[in-house]
């Protein structure tokens, strides 16, 4: 059929309308666009890396030559599936596309313009622009960062960095690498390393793993979670990697780069017990405290979100994955951090959905695949979220900070400055630190230092004032040379005229306004 | 940044002051806005005399405040890109200067001399050497401390409160406000709330038809100084004095101390719709680039929205409401309420001590839109 729907879109992906862009080809983006495909859907499959696979299934370029990336994986299998029915399919995949914003026009048939720049890493940078009648928005997590004395020394990465590192790379970050922070990516992070080579003398988690103990009605019904933790305790024990909770790096030496770090015992608030500081050598430190929902392309969109157990915010989902505008999908770490597994599921129920929606088909909900996914969604959003609230940081990490202690790298702010902000210029929130210090509004926008900030903000008590959930309206950089030669007038089939919006006040919402 | 200044100065004049807000310092228009102080861009009129006061205050204001409010005395530089556009150009500015602004035409040739890195093929420009930039909430931090412990004027500071009530007494007069937390009881209210101001005004049982304007900005990625003045182009004046709904955008292109170069600002009437307009982003940075050619490979690394809060014939609504006594108001100062600032909180202080005033008031009485407005009809989407 050389005239199908998707055969154009391949000719001309930016000046066809897709009937669904999906944005991620990790585990959610990927199960997403095969399904939807699978249902009868022109599906395009935005994505920044060159390869899909997302965070998870990272793996080398060709030409590092690894034989068996899979190594580094459990669940292969399962990637292995979606990348054979990708191939089978005629998804249009767009690679090395960044997205920067998605813009939606009203009208009786909503369209989508998700606006991106390629080129980036060869030359000959430009805008695109692809349409379509839906958006599934995958873009996944970023690793949260809290900061502490020492932690801007060479030899300091993020866990989730060392690991990402390791996989596309197959590069150790140290020869003797002390893991560090909280959550369960901690335990794979220092299997991978270990069956990678390293040394990994300690695995430093804040909080208590007793609490899974305490939930063992979760636990029960996630089977596949027991197995992954036996997995990677059995790989830690084989390479002799001790494991120690309720305790913290607070401290980071060596003169050019990390020699030693000190570790301290916590209390249950996460403050360090005094005098209980002990000196580990390594030559490096791999650091994280879980990961945070990468949101920006839907708040800015006045998607609704949720907060969640560790304080920061998901989006705000219904029970098949469409966030609170209507045409916009989400699915995977965008609604909540969950694992690849729940992406997988979460992208599939997504696919049936907007195909349902698209295709003004039956009603999925009465779909047997489809009520089968739910429950496994919901099954593993239980222990998700029991897992997000064992291992929040608690209120007692900013004493970790001195107030020499740098909390925003791009900005070089310290700690020093962020509380003057708070107790003597009447910060109340992230944004007016921000606006009084700069934390923040450097290169990488407060991904790294937004949590700290936002717990520093908040000062000792309640905070005066909720905090909300962070506005990046430019999702990636974007140069001034494109953003001015953008083509911004309508696709093709022109969609109806934005609807006349009144004059007078708006919502309450918008007193929290600005950046 | 208004309600800073009237504390400051009404707090310098002797009397105990309480500042209220529902958020934090800066965390309405005046943290989502730019920090111009500009008279370049003012028609000869109480807005321009309002204006220029304030350059003489904001002057002052920099010898009293910390550095770090980033005050600086830069000038700004209004450009025409052709014979047409200068001409109107330097009519505006023959009135100006009648008016007391200092204003230099610099023909094309020199333009580069003040701006090195500006396109060569522009028709020429104008320079003012008053117009001046701050960094507004810093500014506005820092003004709320500035009158400290001496003397008896105190500024107390109460946030993450929200106003929900005015208090009257028995003959329709101010007695204080009504929050969350309880009552409080001052003589005189002054409404510096300001896009917000005309709901305010309504929980006193008076209108005042406050709207907001959206405005975007673009911030680029720190760099070098490029960019030495405030440089826009002459429609800029035009779109200041526009009523029009419709989006206009001319940019006026800026450096920072801290390095990124500001580009902003659109202006466009779409209620609180804080959506990203692609099409606002594309104009400024064509604008800026058609200005700046070196900035085509700079990167935007941000952008955000506020909303400037403007009355019907573009000027602030400043001074006592003959509706209801001991009620003042201090808003409405759309795309002006950094510079405004100084002055407002002057005449306002120099009302509540009962002191002469240092111009007329006259055109920015709260009351002039009284019987003009039509009933409006406030809409309930979700809230
Ligand atoms: C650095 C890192 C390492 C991790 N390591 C492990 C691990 O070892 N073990 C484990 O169990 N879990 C790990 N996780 C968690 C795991 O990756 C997730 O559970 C899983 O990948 C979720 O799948 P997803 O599809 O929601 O998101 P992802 O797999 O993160 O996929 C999101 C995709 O969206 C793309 N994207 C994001 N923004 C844009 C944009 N603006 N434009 C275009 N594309 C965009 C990204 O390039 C990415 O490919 C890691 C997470 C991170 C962040
Ligand atoms: C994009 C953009 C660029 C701009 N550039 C410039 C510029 O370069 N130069 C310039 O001079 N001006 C500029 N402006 C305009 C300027 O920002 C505003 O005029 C100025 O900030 C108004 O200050 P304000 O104090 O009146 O209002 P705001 O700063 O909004 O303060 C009003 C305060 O009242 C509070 N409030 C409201 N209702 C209540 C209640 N019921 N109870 C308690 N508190 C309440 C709010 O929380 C808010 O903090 C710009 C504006 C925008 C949007």
């Amino acid at each position: 059929m050389p005239n199908s729907p998707s055969d154009r879109a391949a000719d001309d992906p930016y000046g066809a309308v897709h009937d669904l862009v999906v944005i991620g080809a990790g585990c959610a983006g990927l199960a997403g666009a095969v399904t939807a495909f699978e249902q009868g859907l022109s599906v395009a499959l935005l994505d920044t890396a060159g390869r899909i696979g997302g965070q998870f299934y990272r793996h080398p370029a060709p030409a590092i030559g690894a034989v068996r990336p899979e190594a580094l994986h459990h669940d292969w299998s399962a990637f292995a599936g979606l990348r054979h029915r990708l191939e089978a399919s005629d998804v249009v995949h767009l690679a090395g596309h960044h997205v920067w914003t998605v813009a939606r026009q009203d009208g009786a048939n909503p369209r989508w313009t998700v606006h991106a720049v390629t080129g980036v890493d060869g030359d000959g940078e430009r805008p695109v622009r692809v349409h379509a009648r839906a958006v599934l928005l995958a873009t996944g997590a970023y690793e949260r960062q809290l900061p502490f004395p020492g932690w801007t020394l060479p030899g300091v990465v993020g866990a989730a960095g060392a690991q990402a590192m390791l996989k596309s790379g197959l590069v150790l970050p140290g020869r003797r690498v002390v893991v560090a922070g909280s959550g369960p990516l901690l335990l794979a992070v220092a299997s991978s390393l270990a069956a990678a080579g390293a040394r990994v003398p300690l695995v430093v988690e804040a909080s208590g793993y007793l609490g899974y103990a305490r939930r063992p009605d979760v636990l029960a019904v996630n089977p596949q979670k027991l197995a992954e933790a036996v997995v990677h305790g059995a790989a830690l024990l084989r390479h002799g990697v001790r494991l120690r909770t309720r305790s913290a790096v607070t401290d980071v030496h060596g003169a050019d780069r990390v020699e030693a770090v000190t570790v301290s015992r916590l209390d249950r608030d996460w403050r360090p017990v005094q005098g209980s500081g002990r000196r580990i050598a390594c030559d490096a430190l791999a650091v994280g405290h879980g990961l945070v929902p990468q949101t920006e392309l839907a708040t800015s969109l006045g998607c609704a979100t949720r907060r969640t157990q560790d304080g920061t915010y998901a989006l705000a989902l219904d029970a098949l994955q469409q966030t609170s505008v209507p045409g916009l999908w989400a699915a995977g770490e965008t609604g909540g951090i969950g694992g690849a597994q729940l992406a997988r599921v979460e992208g599939e129920l997504a696919g049936f959905a907007v195909a349902a929606q698209v295709r003004g088909g039956h009603e999925p909900a009465r779909d047997g695949r489809v009520r089968e996914l739910q429950r496994r969604r919901e099954r593993m959003r239980a222990f998700a979220g029991a897992m997000t609230a064992m291992h929040a940081p608690g209120p007692g990490w900013v004493d970790w900070l001195d107030d020499a202690t740098e909390v925003c790298r791009c900005e070089e702010v310290r700690a020093g400055a962020i509380r003057e902000a708070v107790d003597e210029h009447g910060a109340r929130d992230a944004r007016t630190v921000k606006l009084l210090t700069r934390a923040g509004m450097g290169w990488c926008q407060g991904r790294v230092c937004g949590a700290a900030v936002a717990r520093l903000a908040a000062g000792g008590g309640a905070p005066a004032v909720p905090p909300s959930p962070e506005r990046r309206p430019l999702a990636v950089p974007v140069a001034l040379e494109l953003l001015g030669s953008l083509d911004t007038t309508a696709p093709t089939s022109s969609p109806a005229a934005p609807a006349q919006r009144p004059d007078t006040a708006g919502p309450d919402g918008a007193a929290t306004s600005g950046d | 940044m208004v309600g800073a200044a009237c504390a400051y100065y009404a707090a310098r004049s002797g009397l105990s002051v309480t500042v209220i807000d529902r958020g934090a310092v800066a965390g309405g228009t005046t943290g989502a806005g730019e920090g111009n102080l500009l008279v370049s861009d003012k028609e000869p009129g109480p807005e321009l005399e309002l204006a220029l006061l304030s350059t003489r205050l904001w002057r002052e204001l920099a010898d009293v405040l910390p550095p770090r409010i980033e005050y600086e005395a830069k000038g700004g530089l209004v450009v025409a890109s052709g014979e047409a556009s200068l001409a109107v150009l330097r009519d505006f500015a023959a009135r100006q200067e009648r008016a007391g602004v200092r204003v230099r035409q610099i023909g094309s040739g020199r333009l580069r001399d003040l701006e090195p890195h500006l396109a060569e093929d522009l028709a020429g420009g104008f320079h003012y050497p008053q117009d001046a930039q701050v960094q507004p909430a810093l500014a506005a931090a820092h003004l709320l401390r500035a009158v400290g412990g001496h003397g008896p004027g105190r500024v107390f500071l109460r946030l993450g409160e929200e106003v929900t009530g005015i208090l009257k007494g028995a003959s329709g007069e101010v007695r204080g406000v009504r929050t969350a937390s309880g009552d409080l009881h001052a003589p005189y209210v002054v409404n510096a709330a300001g896009t917000w101001g005309g709901r305010l005004a309504r929980l006193a049982g008076v209108d005042l038809p406050v709207l907001p304007r959206r405005g975007f900005v673009l911030v680029t990625e720190p760099l070098p100084r490029v960019v030495r003045h405030k440089v826009y182009t002459a429609d800029y004046v035009a779109d200041v004095a526009s009523g029009s709904a419709a989006l206009q955008t001319s940019a006026v292109v800026e450096g920072t101390p801290a390095g990124p170069v500001l580009i902003g600002a659109s202006r466009e009437r779409v209620g609180f719709d804080r959506a990203l307009s692609v099409e606002a982003l594309r104009r400024l940075a064509a604008q800026a680039t058609r200005l700046f050619p070196v900035l085509a490979g700079v990167h935007a690394i941000r952008t955000y929205a506020g909303f400037r809060p403007y009355l019907p014939d573009h000027l602030p609504a400043i001074g006592s409401d003959p509706r209801v006594p001991g009620l003042l108001h201090a808003c409405g100062h759309e795309g002006a309420g950094i510079g405004l600032a100084p002055a407002t909180g002057t005449i306002v202080a120099r009302i509540v001590s009962g002191a002469g005033l240092p111009m007329d008031i006259t055109p920015f009485g709260p009351d002039r839109f009284e019987g003009t407005s039509q009933p409006r009809k406030e809409p309930r989407h979700g809230a």
